[in-house]
């Protein structure tokens, strides 16, 4: 199956204490790497008010994990995930075609700033034109 | 026949209407009688701001398009063009999941 690049969110019931977390996030991480997915980045994005009530907590501790991965290594980070009992949430994120477009933009971008400056090169272009009509 | 480019002198007296809350979106409508809509920024943010990700971890820029009950505010009224809105919601809607925004108001 086809790698793509996931953000995976997370989170975590705010009873815990920080090493309780670092267990479970170190557990779902080697877990990833079990079923196959690269794992490229961990963000602890630390405790934070929930906008609305999820079981029953007003507020959660919210970890990140990027991963390179396959549809069915997603799936069962995703099992995973769900039959944890301190994770209380989570959301998949697919994030490669977004980069992709971000990378085009980038890249135009930096192209027509460098066409403005060097602006006399595209002058020799109706000459390269005008002999292969006449051809 | 009165010019409604100044919003503010159309609405009579001036009271405490200064401040205008932004996030009312049917404020318009409210306190019966004439034309009081505020003339609006009508430029996306987006183009104007070369803004090209919107992304949903982004809940400070995100919050600047819901209303205070959670909805997300309608283009007519914030001036985002339909690509932006598109994503925009987009991403409105993925920080909801993950209940970085509300779906609905909190009583
Ligand atoms: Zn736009």
């Amino acid at each position: 199956m086809q790698q793509r690049t996931y953000e995976v969110m997370f989170i975590v019931r705010p009873d815990l204490v920080d090493e309780e977390i670092d267990k479970l996030v170190s557990t779902m991480e080697s877990h990833a790497t079990n079923a196959g997915a690269v794992v490229k980045n961990i963000e602890k994005m630390g405790k934070r008010r929930l906008a609305y009530l999820v079981r029953r907590f007003s507020d959660g501790f919210y970890i990140l994990l990027t991963l390179e991965a396959d549809g069915k290594a997603i799936h069962e980070v995703e099992r995973r995930l769900r039959v944890s009992e301190p994770v209380i949430k989570f959301l998949t994120v697919r994030i490669d075609e977004e980069q992709k477009r971000l990378d085009k933009i980038k890249q135009l971008r930096s192209t027509k700033v460098k066409r403005s400056t060097a602006e006399p090169a595209p002058a020799p272009t109706p000459e390269a034109v005008a002999p292969a009509a006449t051809a | 026949m009165a010019d409604t480019a100044t919003s503010s002198s159309s609405s009579g007296g001036g009271q405490d209407r200064g401040p205008r809350r932004d996030s009312r979106s049917g404020g318009a409508r409210e306190g019966g009688g004439g034309r009081k809509f505020f003339r609006r920024k009508k430029v996306c943010k987006f183009c104007v701001e070369k803004i090209d990700s919107i992304n949903y971890k982004d809940v400070r820029l995100l919050s600047g398009f819901v209303a205070e009950r959670g909805k997300i505010v309608p283009r007519r009224l914030t001036g985002v063009c339909t690509p932006h809105q598109r994503r925009l919601s987009e991403a409105i809607k993925q920080a909801r999941n993950i209940a970085l925004l509300p779906f609905a108001a909190r009583f």
